[in-house]
């Protein structure tokens, strides 16, 4: 399947269902189905809309049982210059009000109207501590500047993004280059060569990882971005793959007239095949970015103890360490996490959901 | 090595298309300088394969006849089968061993049907937006892992909506998930289902793929639902979810991460979460004894070749690769 072919077909949704006039039987099919899998969809997505809220919330409002869903406080009034909680009370004449308490005690209370405080206080007998508590909306985004300093949000920032974009500048490079070598040369052992960049990517982490790290340590790697990053520059196989199914589609004409121009392989790669290829670069770039940013056990293994320059991910993992006890603030660190790669990807949704075709289905 | 052709349709068809490549000795200058420079162009990969990947993996079997250890406070020496009768002798392999088989046999299945069966779904012509939910349940999939652990983790908590929900829906004493051994697992495996966006892209794309002809001759024949569904889609999808079971193979065995984030690697609770690699990774990381790790390695890396070649083997039986045969 070429690369167009898979795109098209990607793409051209409901194309191919029929144009007749449908049966009301039919409509009520289609709605059932569809709202079926909303609620599917909806409630998969539910966490993400959990994490968002909870981070908003303030610790005592997590602990107490029966607090609303929104982020709130309980309710409170002012009056000459103190804060007073409000409570539903129930009143002899049968009707519930919202009242502020100013006088707590064991049988009997004072309350005032907060819409007419100045009428004077009115008992109320009973315990108070049985009255339940109206709620008012208030989003803490003080979580939000508290979780910005703890973690150091700027410096984990600033270091997901330099390991994000030195590693996809790397995989782009020696991937394009690679992928040009496959897709442009023939060389005895291509095909076997090929074959062997494939089946790494059913090679298990695990048998590589040991010699790999103790040697990373020898030579004082570790605790440097140097393992991160050195090996992006020597390419992978899924990008690769990519790149050259698409240069693969790239027609060999111009490469040819090039050539009777004069032009060597590395002056057609420049002038001929990049300006084609760069809808595919984009994606692989994209791609890669997302990735360099959501890997956590790299980083976990090659900078473990030094905070000044792990990427968010692990800085995420330490606070969640340490705070683990503080949901809210939690949820404050995932949020600050994964917006930049959820928004990257809304914006280039297209292009993700092209590469991971494929990869996916033509292999 | 070469099982690996029929993982993929893809591989076999370049050959086909190359044609003889001719003996290098008769090569005229110009294929030789064609040949030259396409060497240049992949000696990135030939580099990194052999630096990172082929190296690696050879001294990682002969890490497992030495001593090595990251301090190496004994001198350096050959140790012949130490390493693997001492592996053999190691109830934490074993029973780690068991938990992730165990856990595999739960997950596999679910990782393969519940994306399939998605995306079954969504192309059905009754479902509207399909592209719309096709790109929103994918979403989950680009959240940072421990980010995702982390959602998860309060997400299925006491006060969290997975059991808010169950209590609306008259459960009494929903399961305490993530500190009770015997509702871990089901825990682990929502989130894992929260990352199949790629799997549904992948099997959407393939569903699509089918050509409708034989849907229309299935139809005519009067097939139903069902037979249609086990006699082409299942067949023509073949390819794909048989690529999907061997990577879900290779990382399902590899499985530690989520635990190690949750849990922090201690095991809890009582030990259902002391996944093979976890110890692995323990023996190589926190107590840095190389050479035992490497044998741990190699034993799950003969394990992971055992299952897949089986897998290839059966799978003549049943995957169809359209146009190649």
């Amino acid at each position: 399947m070429s690369v167009a072919a898979t795109v098209a077909q990607g793409d051209q949704g409901g194309a191919r269902r029929s144009r007749r006039r449908r049966t009301a039987a039919e409509w009520t099919r289609i709605a059932i189905v569809t709202t079926a899998f909303a609620a599917v969809l909806i409630a998969f997505l539910s966490p993400l809309a959990y994490s968002a809220l909870l981070s908003l919330k303030s610790p005592s409002q997590i602990t107490q049982a029966n607090s609303p869903g929104l982020p709130s406080d309980p309710a409170t009034f002012t009056w000459q210059g103190k804060e007073y909680p409000v409570y539903y009370v129930p009143l002899p004449d049968g009707t519930t009000r919202e009242l502020a308490i100013v006088k707590k005690g064991r049988t009997a209370s004072d309350f005032i109207d907060p819409a007419n405080p100045d009428a004077g206080t009115i008992t109320w007998q009973g315990s108070w501590r049985n009255l339940d508590q109206p709620w008012q909306l208030a989003p803490q985004w003080d979580n939000y500047a508290k979780v910005w300093d703890l973690i150091n949000f700027p410096r984990a920032l600033f270091n997901t993004v330099a390991l994000a974009l030195i590693g996809t500048i790397g995989t782009v490079l020696s991937c394009l280059l690679v992928a040009y070598g496959f897709a442009r040369f023939r060389f005895p052992g291509r095909g076997l060569l090929f074959t062997i960049l494939l089946a790494t990517i059913f090679l298990p982490g695990a048998v590589i990882l040991i010699p790999t790290y103790t040697i990373f340590v020898k030579i004082g790697w570790v605790g440097t971005w140097l393992p991160l990053l050195v090996p992006a520059f020597f390419a992978n196989a899924y990008d690769v793959f990519l790149l050259r199914q698409y240069l693969l589609t790239i027609p060999r004409d111009l490469d040819e007239a090039a050539m009777i121009d004069g032009a060597g392989p590395w002056r057609i790669l420049r002038s001929v095949v990049l300006p084609q290829a760069w809808p595919v670069i984009v994606a692989v770039s994209i791609f890669t970015f997302v990735y360099a940013w959501n890997d956590f056990f790299g980083p976990l293994i090659y900078l473990a103890g030094h905070g000044d320059i792990q990427p968010l991910q692990v800085v995420l993992a330490n606070f969640h360490g340490v705070y683990y006890k503080n949901p809210a603030l939690i949820q404050v660190g995932n949020m600050l996490t994964l917006g930049i790669p959820v928004l990257l990807f809304i914006l280039f949704q297209r292009v993700f959901i092209r590469g991971i075709v494929i990869t996916g289905v033509e292999k | 090595m070469n099982q690996l052709p029929g993982v993929t349709a893809a591989i076999p068809r370049f050959r086909l298309r190359r044609g003889p490549r001719p003996p290098s000795a008769r090569m005229s200058p110009l294929a030789r300088r064609e040949a030259r420079y396409g060497f240049l162009f992949i000696s990135p990969w030939i580099v990194g394969f052999l630096a990172f990947t082929l190296f690696p993996m050879v001294a990682t079997l002969a890490f497992t006849f030495l001593n090595i250890t990251l301090a190496q406070e004994e001198p350096l020496r050959f140790v012949g089968l130490d390493n693997w009768t001492r592996m053999a002798g190691d109830q934490h392999v074993w029973d780690s061993l068991g938990v992730t088989l165990r856990f595999a046999a739960l997950w596999l299945p679910i990782s393969i049907i519940v994306p399939f069966t998605v995306a079954v779904g969504l192309n059905s012509k009754y479902v509207r937006g399909a592209s719309l939910m096709r790109t929103l349940f994918f979403v989950p999939y680009v959240v940072p892992f421990v980010a995702g652990v982390l959602v998860w983790e309060q997400m299925l908590g006491d006060t969290g909506w997975v059991n808010a929900f169950l209590k609306l829906v008259g459960v009494d004493s929903p399961p305490s998930w993530l500190f009770d051994a015997g509702w871990i697992y089901p825990a682990l495996i929502l989130m894992g289902i929260w990352g199949i966006g790629a799997g549904i892209v992948i099997n959407l794309a393939g569903l699509r793929g089918i050509p409708t002809e034989l849907y229309e001759a299935a139809r005519i024949d009067g097939a139903g639902a069902w037979a249609t569904l086990r006699n082409v889609t299942i067949p023509m999808m073949s390819p794909i979810l048989f690529y999907t079971l061997i990577l879900g193979v290779v990382d399902v065995l590899q499985y530690f991460l989520v635990p190690l984030v949750l849990k922090n690697g201690t095991g809890d609770p009582a030990g259902a979460t002391l996944f093979y690699n976890l110890n692995l990774y323990k023996t190589f990381f926190t107590y840095q004894q190389m050479s035992y790790g490497a044998t741990l390695a190699w034993f799950l890396f003969g394990i992971t070749l055992v299952v897949t070649l089986i897998l290839f083997a059966l799978s003549r039986r049943w995957v169809y690769y359209a146009g190649e045969r």
